[in-house]
């Protein structure tokens, strides 16, 4: 990263801070994903029945559950699944997306209409019962989650990728690309791709969110991930069964980690696409 | 004699815009004035502050600049520190701007007809039907054709000159004291520019209208504007009538800003003054060779043809040929098919019929998608239109000029590459230091350079140059046409030069081909061609372009 980029981004955080925070966030974020299970003050699967439903206290700052788990603990640790899932499934679908789309954006033609005629299938579902239906034909496993969400977003993927290398593909440097000695999927994928990924990012960002609510989501409903594996979508569901009993901790603090997760990433993405491209700015 | 109040009188103006890296000045304290009626040129090179200066005389300044200082008064009251409520009054009744790219001014969801009305209706209570009935007089007036059905025609179903006609057709709807034209005909053809400008000329002169034209044309400035005032970074550098300015430029910038205009007849060698010739290497210049009588072309085609997919043609019948080391320009209006045939013979795109011959060999029937393997794809290099959109943003400038380098002539990175991206940018006049530069860093001029760099880096022998120098400065076009033919002499390279612009097609080209339509009008030897030429539609061409010379003489004529 050059200086003046490093600049430019110092420029955009002085006027917009909270993009600074939300990178903070997603950045303790990615590190209690990956550290997670070495610094849980409680091991988040052994039951103690004796201390169940306990409201938050000083030993148990999110109080414990209808086990007696520590649900700080279990919150902590479910971050790691939930961003394992959310994070491979927009991989998935970002690197399919990105290079059909780019294909497509850059042949039109029969392949553009094909493509598009899918993605326009794709979309006529309401997403989220297509993933629900996708999991329970794949059958009731955490890849097929990430499946799922991967095919769910993908749509997204290709057309951003499609319109972006739409626009670019006349300029004088794709053909200069041609001219000087590539073949078109060389210009492709070494000159169009790489021009339109820093969009692709932002777009990514944005997305993550969205994944992370969708496996919870998937999880809530009782597809994917099975207890007692700590995770916030069965958390949650798990805790609802209780709140009618003024235990409300088992659901907020859940709740609280997954809306947190998802604003940092949204946030983030905002502020990146001020970063990449200060055309966008508001 | 007295002197009548000015219309407009402006004081030391300075416009400065706030911008990330601190305030920029963007005009730098100017002074001029106007007479009622009075034709001014504004002119000057990108940045030199001509158009934020129209701006600033309206007040439609970006929401970043800001009037730091000076007067502007019109009708003695002070636009500088005017209410926004009087100025809104003023620019429907004494002021009006027209600008470029009038597409882009026009409500494309909007008929024209109802916008002009909009436009009459925003500034004085009448009822909807007498606007309508005025805005077609308005449509009558700049004379557009069935103006009656045109009225319910959407901006997209007319073409860029008439699009101009409707916005003068607003600008005037209300009568102003002063029109501001912002480079109206810059992106429409010469034929059409000469419409647009007639038209203009013609109503300001009937309604006594007071005419600022901003342009970066010196031609143009010339042929419309009794005086004319050139900028150059925010300043202004000399101000005379338009005869006296081109005739004797006193200022050092005017001068070279002349100079640097092709006129009809202008040598390549006599564009740039004598400090800009140290920025490209010296080399003694050689008479062209004259190809000797049956050497076989370097380049044939046959009976081209073009159509697309929805049955239009885009080209019909081309046939010509090209010498080695010749220069043959390629010069037609907006879609008169020269950039379909110049793509068809970089083997851009495919042909639907028709034969093309290089050095003896057909390379027509390789397809587009394969030819960059074929042997030949180093040979025929082109030179794209737009430098600003002709580098990869990714690329620095060593990439793109090692990219065909390591493609076509299969160059590893190492220090003979180095040496040889090296040696064309010295041949190109780029400093060394701006390689490692990305386009974003670099000046038009320097882009340009670049995108010639990288056209003769494998030493190709026939050059395509799709409207190398029209998003360029004068100044800059001059050099880097001075480059080229330089570069053309060298090498004995051959030129297909692809331009609207006939003043340079005469001074780069031996012969020129008029193209209209797809389909080939006339042909000849360019200065033959373009002293008398044949056909109407080629001497329409010509005329249209405004000469400096020849405007002198007619001034004169109708002066004496």
């Amino acid at each position: 990263m050059s200086s003046a980029t490093l600049q430019h981004a110092a420029f955009i955080l002085r006027g917009n801070p909270i993009t600074g925070i939300a990178a903070i966030g997603a950045a303790l974020l990615i590190f209690v994903g990956i550290f997670g299970p070495w610094i849980v003050p409680y091991d988040p699967i052994a039951s103690n029945v004796q201390n169940a439903l306990m409201p938050p206290s000083a030993a148990h700052w999110a109080g414990t559950d209808q086990l007696g788990r520590d649900v700080f603990s279990r919150i902590i640790v479910a971050a790691q699944l939930d961003l394992a899932i959310a994070v491979s499934a927009v991989g998935i679908s970002f690197a399919l997306g990105a290079v059909i789309g780019a294909l497509c954006g850059y042949s039109g033609g029969k392949l553009d209409r094909a493509v598009g005629r899918f993605v326009d299938v794709l979309m006529a579902f309401p997403l989220f019962v297509l993933a629900m239906a996708m999991v329970a034909a794949l059958g009731n496993r955490v890849e097929n989650i990430v499946i799922a969400t991967a095919i769910i977003n993908l749509p997204f993927y290709i057309r951003f990728a499609r319109a972006e290398v739409n626009v670019r593909r006349n300029l004088g440097w794709v053909e200069a690309a041609r001219a000087c000695g590539d073949s078109h999927i060389s210009v492709v994928l070494r000159f169009l791709l790489p021009n339109v990924l820093p969009a692709m990012v932002v777009q990514m960002s944005l997305n993550l969110g969205w994944a992370i609510i969708n496996a919870a989501g998937l999880s809530f409903i009782g597809l994917g991930v099975k207890p007692p594996t700590p995770e916030w979508g069965i958390m949650v569901a798990e805790g609802a069964r209780f709140i009618s009993t003024g235990k409300w901790w088992l659901v907020a603090f859940p709740g609280l980690a997954l809306m947190l997760a998802v604003l940092c990433f949204n946030l983030l993405g905002d502020g990146l696409r001020d970063i990449l491209d200060p055309r966008q700015r508001t | 004699m007295t002197t009548p109040k000015p219309l407009l009188d402006i004081e030391n103006l300075q416009v400065t815009f706030s911008t990330r890296r601190g305030p920029v000045e963007a005009v730098r304290g100017i002074s001029l004035s106007l007479a009622e009626g009075e034709t001014l040129g504004i002119v000057g090179e990108s940045g030199s502050g001509k158009s934020v200066t129209g701006f600033a005389m309206t007040r439609l300044l970006d929401a970043s600049g800001k009037i730091s200082g000076g007067r502007i008064s019109f009708r003695d009251r002070d636009i500088t520190k005017m209410t926004s409520a009087s100025l809104r009054e003023m620019h429907g009744s004494a002021m009006a701007m027209i600008f470029q790219n009038p597409r882009g001014a026009l409500n494309p969801i909007r008929a024209i007809g109802q916008q002009i009305a909009d436009a009459i209706l925003a500034h004085r209570k009448i009822s909807a039907s007498e606007a309508r009935a005025e805005s077609l007089e308005l449509l009558r007036a700049v004379k557009i054709r069935d103006p009656e059905k045109r009225m319910n025609a959407y901006p997209h179903e007319l073409s860029g000159g008439m699009c101009q006609r409707v916005m003068i057709a607003m600008a005037i709807s209300s009568n102003p004291a002063l029109l501001i034209a912002d480079e109206p005909t810059t992106g429409l053809d010469v034929t059409t520019q000469k419409v647009v400008m007639d038209l203009l000329a013609s109503i300001a002169a009937e309604r006594g209208m007071a005419t600022i034209l901003i342009t970066h044309d010196l031609g143009l400035a010339a042929r419309y504007c009794r005086r004319v005032v050139v900028m150059e970074q925010g300043r202004l550098v000399e101000e005379a009538d338009a005869l006296t300015l081109f005739r004797s430029p006193q200022h050092p910038y005017t001068k070279r800003l002349v100079a640097a205009s092709p006129t009809a007849t202008s040598r390549v060698e006599d564009l740039v003054t004598d400090d800009e010739k140290l920025l490209v290497p010296a080399v003694p210049l050689a008479p062209p060779p004259k190809p000797a009588h049956g050497t076989p072309p370097l380049l044939e085609v046959l009976d081209l043809v073009k159509r697309f997919d929805d049955g239009t043609v885009g080209v019909e019948n081309f046939s010509m040929a090209i010498a080695p080391g010749e220069s043959v320009g390629l010069v037609g209006e907006s879609g008169s098919g020269k950039s379909t045939t110049s793509r068809m013979i970089c083997r851009l795109l495919d042909q639907t019929e028709g034969v093309i011959n290089f050095n003896g060999q057909s390379i027509s029937h390789i397809p587009a998608r394969e030819f960059h393997q074929a042997p030949q794809r180093r040979e025929i290099q082109i030179v794209f239109q737009d430098p600003n959109d002709s580098l990869n943003p990714r690329f620095n400038a060593f990439d793109c000029i090692a990219h065909p380098l390591i493609r076509l002539l299969g160059m590893r990175n190492g220090a003979a590459l180095r040496r040889r991206v090296g040696e064309c940018a010295h041949r190109v006049g780029l400093p060394a230091n701006l390689l490692e530069r990305f386009p974003h860093q670099l000046s038009g001029g320097q882009k340009a350079r670049i995108g010639i760099a990288r056209a003769i880096a494998c030493r190709p022998k026939l050059l395509v140059l799709d409207e190398p120098t029209a998003a360029l400065d004068v100044s800059v076009q001059a050099v880097v046409l001075q480059l080229l033919d330089r570069l053309r002499r060298e090498d004995n390279l051959a030129f297909l030069f692809v331009s609207h612009d006939l003043n340079v097609v005469r001074m780069m080209c031996q012969r020129t081909i008029v193209l209209r339509n797809g389909a080939i009008v006339e042909e000849g030897e360019s200065h033959q061609l373009f002293d008398s030429p044949k056909t109407d539609y080629t001497r329409e061409l010509v005329d249209a372009v405004p000469h400096i010379e020849m405007i002198a003489a007619e001034k004169m004529a109708a002066g004496a």
